[in-house]
């Protein structure tokens, strides 16, 4: 299975623009296997940011997991303000705590202008930009989250399984 | 396994405690069946979920999926609420997995319905039909494909 669309200009990227690795993750907020992802894809990063281009694409669980799809909605809006990765991280490293108001909270910590996060938050444009994440997971194979795609094919593996692999081919 | 351009073998079963499904009370749309092994497997990557989430896109192509297993009325209603599901799990309980046998995709050894899905048109024939690995969620992608074919005849 192959990533539909691929990486382009809308899709948020973190490390290395140009790198010939590119990983992408289709995640949810509210996923304890994301959460339990996250730290991992941070050691990923650290390690390999240099060698590694990184793209998070929404994928919420909306039914299963009630405030996946505000929270995608938020990093979104972060991402008007040039945040969004500063958000994404905010979001994973307190999971447990999510809810509305501590979407808020979270804007006020980043220095975010809140009345124009609390504005954007209302605008179609980013839960389009969502639902069309989560249709290109859908379209793609994406069959639960995390799911990882590497060069375009799906990755039928953990983070900590991407991890191993590209330390192995790195060493 | 049954393949394309069979007839779907018709079948009535308990959807809820109290109400049964009859397949063939569906001519007319397309319906997609989800035989799966057993509720109550891992959140996140569980296939159910997964369908729940992408109902609207079924629904786009007037299509019904009905998830399938041989648990029980009410141990599929217990999952079903706990998942929040918003679709029919059919329970093949009595005569156990007689369904999953007509449509080929029994799995004696373990006595649990094969991962398989199948997807039927208007005129109850099978259009499209894929066994995945038990252990694999097949995801969402062969279905709407299957489904996109349908609709350009």
């Amino acid at each position: 299975m192959s990533l539909k669309p691929s990486v382009n200009s809308k899709d948020h990227v973190q490390g290395n623009a140009n790198a010939d690795l590119v990983i992408v993750e289709y995640g949810d907020y509210q996923c304890p296997y994301c959460g339990a992802a996250y730290p991992v894809l941070k050691a990923l990063m650290k390690e390999f940011g240099s060698q590694v281009k990184f793209v998070f694409r929404n994928f919420p669980l909306s039914e299963m997991h009630e405030y996946a799809r505000i929270a995608a909605i938020a990093a979104e809006a972060a991402n008007l303000q040039g945040k969004f990765w500063e958000m994404y991280d905010a979001i994973y490293e307190n999971q447990s705590y999510l809810d509305e108001d501590f979407l808020l909270e979270l804007a006020e910590k980043l220095d975010l202008n809140i009345s124009q996060f609390k504005n954007d938050l209302e605008k179609t444009e980013l839960a389009d930009k969502v639902d069309a994440d989560f249709e290109s997971g859908i379209l793609s194979g994406v069959n639960g989250t995390p799911s990882f795609f590497v060069n375009d094919k799906k990755f039928d593996g953990s983070a900590m399984d991407l991890l191993e692999l590209i330390r192995a081919n790195a060493s | 396994m049954l393949q394309k351009n069979t007839i779907a073998p018709d079948f009535t079963l308990y959807a809820t405690p109290d109400q049964k499904i009859k397949l063939s009370e569906f001519k007319g749309k397309n319906v997609i069946l989800a035989f799966y092994p057993a509720d109550w497997s891992p959140v996140c990557s569980d296939q159910m979920a997964l369908y729940n989430e992408t109902l609207k896109f079924f629904h786009k192509y007037d299509a019904e999926i009905f998830g399938i297993s041989v648990d029980s009325k009410w141990c599929h209603l217990a999952f079903s609420e706990s998942r929040n599901l918003h679709f029919p799990l059919l329970a093949d309980f009595e005569p156990k997995g007689d369904v999953a046998n007509k449509y080929g995709v029994y799995d004696e050894e373990e006595g649990e319905c094969k991962r398989a899905l199948f997807v039927i048109n208007k005129d109850g024939i099978i259009e499209w039909s894929y066994l995945s690995p038990t252990a694999i969620n097949p995801g969402a992608d062969g279905i709407l494909e299957a489904l996109e074919n349908l609709n350009t005849k």
